[in-house]
């Protein structure tokens, strides 16, 4: 009753920003009540996309699981499949040979790579210019294809395996890296050019969604929505995994908070990946790619593990509880997009919608992630 | 009053860089490959829907029907049948349904078949306007080719 | 026989035929135009975006836009319940109309042009204020809140881009002394640098002024950058929501037919009209080459960046474009006062 009077009494209404919508980047709803153009009050409304992933990963085997991992976020897939089988392996003690986390290490960074190069077509695309989309995917055609050439699949990517990965890389794929690398490199150039320095671009995202490193502390907000704003703080530094700490790439942290910054971090975090892959694939090592005697069936010891890996849109945890059977007693996921999509209801408040439009693509959601 | 004829000439610039870019883009070869009319060719390992695997000498299906891909199938879309005639060492394989609507291309079945009898296809522009034409027949499919 | 002939040479002249003859041509020209330079715009943005536009439909897409005519032709004319039965069906009327009369005046060359008036700029712009008005009273007819809130833009923005516009206009009827558009082109027949684009007698400042002209007519005719009416409206529904099929494309040949007028006139002002840049054979092709390049350019820009914000876009004109343009003019005057 009160709350109807409010709207009565005051000139605020409810604008629906729909499950369906060109800007949300997947079924997201969000409550607007908005007074004129300013937006009062702001609530995500989830669920639209639940599929019950960790609820299916207690009827499956361990091995079995795997093509689920992919699904829950299909732009940094292989991450998604690195912190299960990382946390796998270390509840069942499985040895994994080096040349094996090379590849890892490479095929996820790519990964990263056209996870990044989508966020920035998508979200200069919000912003109204459509050529910077086609040229991206331009770009994570050639990367696609590459994975494509070991991995056979190009989104949902079911590569690592327990012990390894399932096939080996070869040689045409370490030359169509390095090319492509180079290839990237003027591409970034020209991203710059085209994008970054453009006068309608900086007056968009300059000093727009400012988010505070003590409201990312309050969310728990990370990755590039931290490092945005100050928050130097990198899974891959600081919790290292896998051979991460044999790379040397810098950790791109901007202190601005606005939109800017975390535009920034992104095409930063770009060319670190870059840097990373080069310095893997000049290093990598000759080996097997699967432990020889990986057994069939895994069995984790009775426990509980947290692992955390850092994906294309944050710190990415898992949570194992196991039985010692060979189904999983409990499967957790944190995913880095619910803690950043959260704080989008304290941030927009008081600004103007294509402001809140910005911020909301500026956070790099990915819905499915959210709902699992 | 300087900084402000500085910001407008920066940003007049930046404006003719980022059209100079376009324009280079607008007489370069497209990169496009028109579908129905081309395509492309999948790599070795792509992974298609799977089948099965003929033996070199007699052309008739590798698998025995021992069930191990239907065991490793995390969804469950193999159905494999087999009966095992009069003196003979192994099973023979009779019916191997696998139901693609419910296909996730993990591959596990391919990695848990111990005998090599089935592999990915490299087939993707699958189009059908029923479902049944999903619920593929691979020991048909393998008569088919031998033909 | 000799007679019949005589007599169709006696008509030729006659005024009323004459002028039966350009008005069939305007609107066969305006809607060629409407029809054609929305398959040029998407094969430009397809190379641009390193893709062949349209091609099935013909070859190269020739036959795309009758395609889409023949579609929109073919969707439901609907008029929904509550809207003014009379400002509803006549807003798009009153959108085209002055797109097409501001083709009276237009000099195509030295002898095409319809109606060779001596006040031909101020029809122009004359008529170009009524665009805007239309579409505020068609959104005001659909009874839509969200469309009458949109159209309130578009006006606030239209207002805001009219004053440099003009002020430049202004300048320019300074620098040629009438108002008549084929006299302003007369002046400017010498060959590339007798241009009023490169006349730094009148005013250093004259490619600024052509630049904010240009800018002036992306804004006016709600293209990108400026197009936040059709644009934001994925939020907030545009203008013309509630309008279907023909009415729909009315709306859109009139911006189309708006672009080719600003065009024109820029032209005209800056570009010398049918004059050749190298003193040759000056015609019409001429003035369709450069309109067109022109129209090129203006695709060109809507491809290459994103929108601006509402308010940035109002900042634009308010603290950028009006203070140059009226410097410019000032300074054109005072040149133009002492050589």
């Amino acid at each position: 009753m009160s709350a109807l009077v409010e709207s009565l009494t005051d000139e605020t209404f409810v604008l629906n920003l729909g499950p369906q919508h060109p800007a949300t980047h997947g079924v997201l709803r969000v409550k607007l009540r908005m007074d004129g153009e300013y937006i009062v009050e702001a609530e995500p409304v989830l669920g639209y996309i639940h599929r019950m992933h960790e609820k299916m990963g207690e009827n499956r085997t361990w091995l079995q699981y795997l093509p689920n991992t992919a699904r829950l976020d299909y732009l940094h897939a292989l991450a998604f499949n690195h912190v299960y089988v990382n946390a796998v392996e270390r509840a069942s003690g499985i040895e994994v040979p080096q040349r094996a986390e090379y590849i890892r290490v490479i095929t996820a960074e790519m990964n990263r790579i056209s996870s990044h190069l989508l966020w920035f077509g998508a979200f200069v695309l919000d912003l109204g210019g459509f050529t910077p989309l086609l040229y991206a995917f331009d770009d994570r055609e050639q990367l696609l294809d590459l994975l494509e050439a070991i991995t056979g699949s190009r989104l949902t990517y079911c590569y690592f395996r327990f012990g390894g990965v399932c096939c080996d890389i070869d040689d045409t794929f370490i030359n169509g890296t390095k090319t492509f690398i180079k290839r990237m490199r003027e591409r970034l150039v020209m991203y710059r050019n085209l994008v970054t320095d453009n006068v309608i671009i900086i007056k968009r995202l300059k000093d727009i969604g400012p988010i505070s490193a003590e409201m990312c502390r309050r969310y728990g907000a990370t990755g590039p929505v931290a490092r945005g704003s100050g928050i130097n703080f990198d899974v891959r530094r600081h919790e290292p995994y896998s051979v991460y700490p044999e790379f040397d790439f810098d950790i791109p942290v901007y202190h601005e908070c606005d939109s800017m910054a975390r535009y920034m971090v992104r095409m930063d975090e770009m060319e670190q990946s870059l840097r990373i892959i080069e310095q893997a694939l000049d290093k990598l090592p000759d080996g097997p790619y699967l432990l020889p005697k990986a057994p069939k069936i895994v069995k984790p010891a009775k426990g509980d593990i947290y692992q955390a890996v850092e994906s294309a849109r944050g710190s990415l945890g898992m949570r194992i509880v196991s039985d010692g059977s060979n189904t999983p007693y409990r499967l957790k996921w944190r995913s880095p997009t619910f803690s950043n999509l959260s704080l989008f209801g304290e941030a927009c408040i008081g600004m103007l919608l294509p402001d809140a439009l910005a911020l909301m693509g500026s956070l790099d959601l990915v819905i499915p992630e959210i709902d699992r | 009053m300087i900084d402000y004829c500085k910001e407008i000439f920066k940003g007049l610039k930046s404006l003719l860089i980022g059209m100079g870019i376009t324009i280079k883009y607008c007489f370069k070869p497209v990169v496009t490959v028109q579908y129905p009319h081309e395509s492309l060719k999948m790599p070795e390992r792509y992974r298609g829907h799977i089948e099965l695997v003929p033996n070199e000498e007699n052309g008739e299906a590798k698998c025995i029907a021992c069930g191990l891909c239907q065991k490793a199938c995390p969804s469950g879309c193999i159905t494999v049948d087999g009966e095992k005639p009069e003196g003979a060492k192994t099973k023979v394989m009779t019916s191997f349904v696998l139901d693609y609507t419910k296909c996730s291309l993990c591959s596990l079945c391919v990695e848990a078949c111990t005998f090599s009898a089935i592999r990915h296809t490299r087939r993707y522009n699958l189009a059908s306007t029923s479902k049944e034409a999903y619920i593929i027949d691979l020991k048909k499919r393998l008569e088919e080719r031998k033909k | 026989m000799d007679t019949i002939l005589n007599y169709i040479k006696i008509a030729i002249d006659m005024e009323p035929f004459r002028l039966l003859v350009y008005l069939v041509g305007m609107i066969m020209f305006i809607a060629a135009n409407a029809a054609y330079l929305v398959l040029l715009e998407r094969k430009v943005a397809g190379h641009i975006q390193l893709r062949i536009g349209p091609k099935e439909n013909g070859p190269f897409g020739i036959l795309q836009p009758v395609a889409d005519g023949l579609k929109l032709m073919s969707k439901q004319l609907l008029v929904p319940d509550g809207v003014d039965p009379i400002l509803f069906r006549i807003a798009p009327v009153i959108v085209m109309v002055p797109a097409v009369m501001s083709f009276v005046v237009i000099p195509f060359s030295d002898t095409i042009v319809a109606r060779n008036m001596d006040i031909g700029l101020l029809v122009v712009f004359a008529f170009a204020t009524i665009n805007f008005l239309g579409l505020l009273l068609g959104a005001w007819g659909s009874r839509n809140k969200y469309a009458v809130i949109s159209s309130a833009r578009v006006v606030s923005q239209n207002i805001a881009y009219e004053i440099p516009m003009l002020v430049t206009i202004v300048t320019m009827v300074m620098v040629s002394g009438s108002l008549n558009l084929h006299a302003i082109v007369s002046q400017q027949l010498n060959g590339f640098w007798s241009w009023n684009l490169f006349n730094f007698k009148a005013s250093p400042l004259m490619p600024i002024a052509f630049l904010i002209l240009f800018v002036c007519m992306l804004a006016e005719t709600n293209r990108a950058p400026f197009d936040i009416v059709e644009a934001e409206s994925e939020l907030v529904a545009g203008p013309f929501t509630e309008y279907s099929s023909m009415g729909f494309g009315l709306f859109f040949m009139a911006e189309y037919a708006n672009i080719v007028i600003g065009a024109c006139l820029a032209t005209i002002l800056f570009l010398g009209g049918w004059s050749c840049p190298f003193g040759i054979l000056p015609g019409v092709h001429w003035f369709l080459l450069k309109m067109y390049l022109l129209i090129f350019t203006v695709i060109w820009v809507r491809w290459t960046f994103p929108r601006t914000t509402f308010y940035g876009l109002l900042n634009l004109s308010w603290k950028v474009l009006i203070p140059i343009s009226f410097i410019n003019l000032i300074l054109t005057s005072a040149m133009l006062k002492v050589f």
